[in-house]
């Protein structure tokens, strides 16, 4: 049941014009704002599906870039977002794709600034609700609502028992938890949702973990 | 969590409650959060209904500026007091278009259950608190109501345009409405149930073909046909009608349409309306 919440259905409160393409846009890109831990410098945002057919009348693009910037789906300022996005000197590049997805409302995400760099994939079912799919090409199955930590390690024996220590240590419960990779001994992602809020000095904790590349914390 | 339109309304015929009260219990259940919390976000919602209401009556031009000043239009004629059919029809109409007029110029609604059908239950909601001098809080209670319907065909068939056409927003929209204003004119779960399985039966295919990949022609106007379905279909459910095939199924039915509608009829703007010389001619004008 993708639809857990009343007010999922009555709900968002919302600037206009679609739910799913411009408040489902928006909180993608804020999901993947807070996964991506600072403001991009350099944003690529890919559309698939109805999204690249109608993104521009459904307000799809500002939605989506002023996610990333932090607004909120109710916050006005997402009519303008691409013109604080040149004031605040972010590069912005919105590519329409013609390849079917395998979700109708589908986007990728890549962000960028210095070193940090992060690919996302999400889509948007409908009324508000989304679901991030795809991080760094691991598969990935978030809708954002609860607190999620998610971890890129070196796949080795150890690291899954180090950092469940550690979240101990800190008296934080896990409701789920997934691992995913693309090869043996390769570069592996951890998913891990809490019952509740992370507090930011587990983050480093988890980072003190052997073998862990990179934490980001989800707060729901 | 019910999951099924069946089993909310045993939960609430066993529970001798309506259908608002299992919403609000199993609100309560799967979030943690106390009954007045959960009533009080309601009721804010319900305020955002009202002002999206009230600005498009003062008349407001689309992000487009191809559309809007409709819901001015049909306010206006109401005042004139000679309407053919009813005002609290006619007052449910001009609150739908009123609250899409504003959605489409990039104003704040309340999605319910979709922003492209936002006026649907608004519409319907706000014209009978009128038409029965009612408080706020039951009309807020009510919402639930919706909100419970929604819910079921939420996660039983979808709500987006992209994934199930029209039928699946304005439907969708329209069968919440049906539901709630039922139940709040003292109709029973059943009956209430029976509004939903009515009034999204006559949105069955209903395709979504967006002029221009906006969310403005024909998006508005058919709020105001959700709107007054609603209240035609609550009609008949109070009268003691029911729909020949039940409720679940007619909810599996949209689903099935929904799955096997061409995309060029799922919020691509590459059929229908939006490919008509008019709606070639706007694209034309807007994004070229």
């Amino acid at each position: 049941m993708p639809y857990r919440s009343v007010f999922e259905i009555i709900g968002p409160v919302m600037i206009g014009p679609s739910s799913s393409h411009t408040a489902g846009a928006a909180r993608l890109g804020q999901l993947a704002r807070g996964i991506f831990g600072e403001e991009p410098e350099e944003i690529t945002v890919r559309f698939f599906g109805s999204f690249s057919q109608t993104y521009r009348g459904h307000a799809t693009d500002v939605a989506v870039i002023g996610g990333l910037m932090g607004f909120q789906t109710d916050d006005p300022r997402i009519r303008d977002s691409l013109a604080y996005a040149k004031e605040r000197g972010i590069s912005v590049s919105l590519i329409p794709e013609a390849e079917p997805p395998e979700h109708p409302n589908t986007l990728t995400m890549a962000l960028s600034r210095g070193t940090n760099k992060l690919n996302v994939t999400g889509v948007s079912l409908g009324g508000g609700a989304v679901r991030l799919t795809e991080l760094e090409g691991f598969p990935l199955n978030l809708t954002g609502e609860n607190p999620a930590i998610l971890i890129l390690h070196l796949d080795t024996p150890g690291v899954v028992a180090a950092v469940t220590a550690r979240l101990a240590k800190n008296e934080i419960n896990i409701s789920h938890m997934g691992l995913s990779r693309r090869a043996r001994g390769k570069v592996a992602l951890m998913v891990i949702e809490t019952d509740q809020a992370i507090p930011p000095e587990v983050e480093a904790d988890l980072m003190g973990a052997p073998h862990v590349l990179r934490v980001a914390l989800l707060q729901g | 969590m019910f999951n099924s339109i069946q089993e909310l309304v045993a939960l609430a015929q066993d529970g001798g409650v309506p259908l608002w009260q299992v919403m609000l219990t199993q609100e309560e259940e799967a979030t943690g959060r106390g009954q007045d919390d959960i009533l009080e976000e309601m009721a804010g919602n319900y305020r955002v209904m009202k002002e999206a209401a009230r600005a498009g009556i003062l008349g407001v031009t689309t992000h487009s500026g191809l559309c809007g000043g409709d819901a001015r239009r049909l306010y206006d004629y109401l005042q004139k007091g000679s309407v053919l059919t009813d005002s609290t029809l006619l007052k449910a109409v001009c609150y739908a278009i009123a609250t899409n007029e504003v959605n489409a110029a990039m104003g704040r609604v309340c999605a319910t259950p979709t922003a492209g059908s936002a006026g649907v239950l608004p519409g319907v909601m706000l014209a009978m608190q009128e038409k029965r001098s009612l408080p706020d809080s039951a009309i807020v209670r009510h919402l639930f109501t919706a909100g419970a319907v929604g819910f079921v065909i939420a996660n039983r068939a979808g709500i987006s345009g992209a994934a199930g056409g029209c039928q699946a927003e304005i439907g969708s929209a329209s069968a919440m409405a049906a539901a709630a204003v039922t139940e709040l004119a003292g109709g029973t779960p059943g009956q209430a149930a029976h509004a939903m399985a009515l009034a999204l039966k006559n949105m069955l295919g209903l395709v979504c073909d967006p002029l221009a990949g906006l969310v403005e022609v024909p998006c508005i106007k058919r709020n105001a046909a959700g709107a007054a379905n609603a209240l035609v279909t609550a009609e008949m459910a109070l009268a003691g009608i029911e729909s020949k095939v039940p409720w679940d199924e007619v909810i599996e039915a949209m689903r099935q349409i929904g799955r096997t509608m061409p995309i060029s009829f799922k919020e691509t703007a590459q059929g229908g309306l939006a490919t008509t010389p008019t709606g070639e001619a706007w694209k034309q004008l807007l994004w070229s």
